[in-house]
């Protein structure tokens, strides 16, 4: 049952083949047996899942009408405040929070009937590619479990390529749903900004940030995708327009006549020739089901990557002023008179680990006087470019493609000292975050030298997330037409599984 | 070297001033969330994640706040303008929950605007132009309660209590352009400038400008150039400076700290300063261990303001007469001598005064009532006077039932009384107390010859023409009437029964 | 090559309020030439007449009416604080001046 798409589940528990209950169960005996060795959550709410899997089994029984994915569990990305559930982002400095309040996103999941298992690992406050910068350590890739997952949604990403859950939460701020579904081998999509509320996210940038969702498939993908998103009067960057048509794009998935854009600036030098392979064999498997394959060029995106490094550090910097140590999370050095400046000082040094502090002073720096201009001042610009790029290109193309990542999961420690050659892999990512359009990975194979996932990446423009999914679906099943079977199938079996 | 004198300042010096004034706006909910705004409520039951700065909380704006800005800005003379933002200003300190202030940097809503203010100088009474550089919205911080060493003061204090029902009110910040030519006036010009601020915001009603409570606040730069020089001194920025009089007092205080500073060859430091209530003097703020950098930039989680032309015009159809107005045309309609007028606006009853009016009473008789018995009622209860229970229209009842004879002044003093101490209305408490006046001439007669009797020898020196022996007289006949009598009506009587009628 | 001296990071360390060991500055200031350099290539483009974008949306004008919900209770908005008293958080002593 635990392989089963969710849609598939979702019909099992409407046919009373089996229960939310059950299936809570089944899932959390799963993550029981296999999290040991993948450390996909930082919090299993074993009680708190199996209470609303009852409450759902018992709505369902009295004959309510069910939203589609009711009673179907979920791992959250532990950047989303759920009351009274321990929320850390990753972090040591929120060690033990409890929210008194539920995110946006966590009150739709629950009015939806959707069971949250737990908490999953992140790099601390979404900062990092890998899920190694989590303060409770790194999660690990279900395929090689000495590679990273990706990151920084790397904890939900893990969770559903390792059938601990079917469904999964992320943030993307800057790849940060993509980037680990490509390296998992499963579909994230990071939805047009402002379509999912941020309110009760945690915030690391939020002119970027995005929550999204992962599945095993597109389908399963457009069906969470459509219970988390929506208007929401607490966000007031959140747009207030219907959620687009991603089930029924996703049930419909066609490309006859798509005009699919290659970015020229995404592609060849840099990216691992068994990701360039499997990519260009998706674009001809697309030419085959009848898209018209175009390039476009978008010149300013190699500043992207320049840009983003200096927003979502400023914008960072200004965020995580709040964890002060003053009204909650840790509190270090508080005795002999120790002051109240030194406290938070003290409490910022011990409790943000090395990347966020690295980010941190790089965001106070391009802010800083005399320096604004030049920095912050000039990435913002580019952003505009990157925008311009994108309209130009949207001119030609419905949607565009690029691979996801330049590489295949790469060894756990294998980027960690170096943060420059780490910020390299978002570059084919970042410039959706900064035009805040919406992308999906989608598995496109295995490369050859390594076996592990290539993720296909589709871009839309914003507010028409219904064009990923409708290309994804028709990418997805050619796809396994192809293979004979999902990509997952192909993975090593876990220890305890 | 002794503190120069005022005088002594003003010969050498030529003070120019700057005035940031912080008004808490009025509204129910705070500036970025849905709390409440109530004074004096329990600590920190008015808050939420928003202005807790919970992690992923986000702020959405009041839009009551953004319209009672631009009615500020219009009453203000300002331009609005067309796209303006929020920014971030960045700094730690524990009463700011997020470690930044929402406020407005390069782009405030309103700008360029003026205020004129009237003050009585050595010429007659003088006009002076205050230039509005902006208006901008922010948000107020919370409120700490330091703990252990000196009187509560942050000094030497073991550690801090903090109470976030403050933070988020929104606040209107209203900087004026560098004030200069204002010469040995500038204390008064201040304080004029800000009760003038105080008059307009109150005619607005969008804030409760209540000085002693923070709502209406005033941070005074004040800077000396010799006179007739170009170049501006340093200026120093002195907070705290929470009534009127302080206002006055702080800019006098800081003109001849800087003359001092400067006859003697010393540099003024460019600094905060505190205002303390009790010495008039000012005390350097405790200087920071670096320059702050605010790090400005504009706000992620929140968009750009921008009003429709319409919207402003259907505001600007709003607004109040001006208070400069409003007092000239009072003045003449009433015909209010010079000293009686400032008195109403010194005691800040101009509003009820005009109410009672408004409500059929006589100007002089109204202003009479509020400005005397009930404003000393007020100042021994030490309470605001629209604050006691009598309003406008009990008075207009009042000064009715006087004109109507049924109540002398002094019977109606003790109506006023019973009003306040919650009786209920005027005719309410005559109905209650009794109160009537006695305009039986019979009874009256009765009672005067009682008291000629017993004051023989008073009554005789009367009789034979020494008058003012008569007040003795009528104080006991008054006495002998419980003080229901008219007295005009006793006098007359009295007079003609002993042969002195005119 | 853009560089950031140890007392360059110390000082940004201050106003982040971050302490930081003498090895921690000196390791920043050594990876920030690098990471500058990748980020001010920014400046390479020429900008000028380009409009800054701070938020991917165009929206404007997002507000809410003027009214009052409930707050939490102050036991719940207490109740992760580090240390509290009489209902309000109890912070150590205070060195700078409130703004």
């Amino acid at each position: 049952m635990i392989h089963k798409s969710a849609a598939e589940m979702a019909k099992a528990l409407t046919n009373g083949e089996t229960s939310s209950v059950e299936l809570t169960q089944l899932h959390l005996d799963r993550i029981a047996a296999v999290d040991g060795d993948v450390k996909a959550f930082l919090h299993v709410d074993t009680q708190g899942a199996l209470d609303q899997a009852r409450s759902v089994d018992e709505r369902r029984k009295s004959g309510e009408k069910l939203s589609p994915l009711a009673g179907i569990p979920l791992a959250l990305k532990d950047v989303l405040a759920q009351k009274d559930v321990p929320t850390t982002a990753g972090s040591k400095i929120l060690q033990g929070w409890l929210p008194p309040y539920d995110s946006t996103v966590v009150s739709k999941l629950k009015d939806a009937g959707i069971v949250i298992m737990g908490k999953t690992n992140m790099d601390e406050f979404a900062m990092g590619s890998s899920t190694e910068n989590s303060g409770y350590g790194p999660t690990f890739n279900p395929w090689d479990l000495t590679r990273t997952p990706g990151g920084s949604s790397g904890g939900s990403a893990a969770a559903v390529s390792s059938f601990e859950a079917p469904l999964a939460i992320g943030s993307d701020t800057g790849g940060s749903i993509r980037q680990p579904a490509a390296l998992t081998g499963i579909v994230g999509v990071r939805p047009t900004y402002g379509a999912v509320s941020r309110f009760g996210l945690i915030a690391y940038s939020s002119s970027l940030d995005q929550a999204g969702p992962f599945g095993r498939t597109v389908l399963d993908t457009a069906l969470l995708h459509e219970a988390m998103a929506g208007h929401d009067p607490k966000d007031a960057t959140s747009i207030n327009a219907p959620v687009p048509a991603v089930v029924h794009a996703a049930k419909s998935g066609d490309v006859k006549g798509m005009k699919i854009g290659v970015i020229k600036q995404l592609q060849g030098e840099g990216y691992q020739k068994g990701v360039q392979a499997r990519f260009d064999e998706s674009l001809q498997v697309l030419a085959s089901l009848g898209a018209e394959i175009v390039e476009v060029d978008c010149p300013s995106f190699e500043y992207a990557l320049a840009a983003y490094y200096l927003i979502a550090p400023s914008e960072c910097s200004s965020n995580l002023a709040r964890f002060d140590a003053m009204r909650y999370g840790l509190r270090v050095g508080d005795k002999d008179g120790a002051s109240a400046e030194a406290v938070m000082s003290a409490t910022r040094d011990a409790g943000f680990g090395r990347e966020v502090k690295r980010r941190i002073i790089l965001g106070t720096y391009a802010l800083s006087s005399g320096y604004y201009d030049a920095y912050y001042g000039s990435a913002q610009k580019i952003r505009t470019l990157i925008i311009e790029d994108y309209a130009k290109a949207f001119a030609k193309a419905d949607v565009l493609v690029s691979p996801t990542a330049p590489t295949t999961a790469y060894k756990i420690g294998e980027k960690v000292d170096d943060p420059m050659a780490m910020y390299l892999g978002d570059v084919a990512t970042i410039p959706v975050n900064l035009a805040g359009i919406c992308g999906m990975s989608l598995p496109a194979g295995l490369a050859d030298e390594d076996n592990l996932p290539v993720g296909f990446q589709i871009m839309a423009p914003a507010m028409q997330d219904q064009r990923l999914y409708q290309a994804g679906a028709a990418l997805e099943a050619a796809l396994l037409t192809k293979w004979g079977a999902p990509i997952l199938s192909q993975a090593p079996a876990l220890k305890g599984a | 070297m002794a503190l120069p004198t005022y005088d002594e300042v003003i010969a050498k010096w030529d003070p120019v001033l700057g005035l940031e004034v912080h008004v808490e706006l009025n509204t129910k909910s705070k500036m970025f969330c849905s709390c409440a705004t109530e004074f004096g409520a329990a600590p920190n039951t008015q808050t939420c994640p928003v202005c807790l700065a919970l992690p992923g909380a986000l702020p959405v704006v009041n839009k009551k706040a953004i319209e009672s800005t631009i009615l500020i800005g219009l009453a203000l003379n300002c331009k609005i303008a067309p796209y303006s933002r929020f920014a971030r200003k960045n700094y730690f300190y524990p009463d700011m929950p997020k470690n930044f202030q929402i406020s407005q940097y390069d782009e405030p809503i309103c700008f360029d605007g003026y205020v004129d203010v009237e003050i009585e100088t050595d010429e007659g009474l003088k006009q002076f132009r205050i230039e509005v550089e902006r208006v901008h919205m922010e948000e107020d911080t919370g409120k700490s309660l330091h703990v252990g060493g000196a009187t509560g003061r942050i000094h030497g204090a073991d550690y801090s209590l903090l109470d976030y029902n403050r933070a988020g009110i929104p606040l209107v910040e209203i900087v004026t352009k560098i004030v200069p030519g204002t010469g040995k006036y500038a204390p008064e010009v201040a304080k004029a400038y800000v009760a003038e601020l105080r008059d307009i915001l109150r005619g607005l009603k969008v804030s409760d400008v209540k000085m002693e409570q923070g709502s209406l606040r005033c941070d005074a730069n004040v800077s000396l150039k010799p006179i007739g020089s170009d170049v501006l001194g340093t200026r120093s920025e002195t907070k705290n400076v929470n009534s009127l009089r302080s206002v006055e007092r702080a800019i006098r205080g800081e003109m001849i700290r800087h003359a001092e500073l400067l006859n003697e060859g010393k540099k003024v430091k460019q600094e905060t300063r505190h205002f303390q209530e009790d010495t008039g003097l000012t005390r350097s703020g405790r200087s920071k261990e670096q320059a702050e950098d605010y790090r400005y930039f504009p706000d992620p989680d929140l968009v750009p303001v921008t009003p429709a032309t319409i919207w402003i015009e259907e505001l600007r159809a709003t607004l109040p007469e001006r208070p400069s107005l409003r007092r000239k045309r009072i003045k003449e309609e009433w015909n209010v001598p010079d000293k009686e007028m400032a008195a109403m606006i010194n005691a800040d009853v101009l509003d009820i005064v005009e109410a009672t009016v408004l409500l059929g009473a006589d100007p002089t008789k109204a202003r009479t009532w509020w400005l005397g018995e009930i404003s000393r009622i007020a100042n021994d209860q030490n309470i605001a006077i629209t604050d006691l229970a009598i309003t406008p229209k009990d008075v207009a009842e009042l000064v009715a039932l006087v004109a109507s004879g049924e109540l002398t002044d002094k019977l109606a003093r003790q109506v006023v009384e019973g009003v306040i101490a919650g009786e209920g209305t005027p005719s309410e408490v005559v109905a209650q107390r009794g109160i009537k006046v006695v305009n039986d001439d019979g009874a009256l007669m009765a009672a005067i010859e009682k008291v000629c009797a017993e004051q023989a020898e008073t009554a005789e020196k009367v009789r034979g023409g020494h008058l003012p022996a008569a007040g003795a007289l009528i104080g006991a006949v008054m006495k002998e009437t419980k003080g229901q009598a008219d007295a005009a009506r006793v006098r007359e009587l009295l007079l003609g029964h002993l042969g002195q009628a005119n | 090559m853009s560089s950031l001296s140890r007392d360059d990071v110390a000082k940004l360390a201050g106003l982040a309020r971050i302490e930081m060991t003498e090895a921690e500055l000196l390791e920043l200031s050594s990876q920030f030439g690098l990471i500058l350099d990748a980020v001010a290539r920014v400046q390479e483009m020429d900008l000028s007449g380009v409009k800054a974008t701070s938020h991917p949306q165009p929206l404007e004008n997002i507000a809410r009416a003027d009214e009052v919900l409930p707050s939490l209770s102050p036991e719940a908005a207490l109740s992760a604080a580090p240390a509290q008293e009489d209902s309000r958080f109890r912070v150590p002593q205070i060195l700078g001046e409130a703004e």
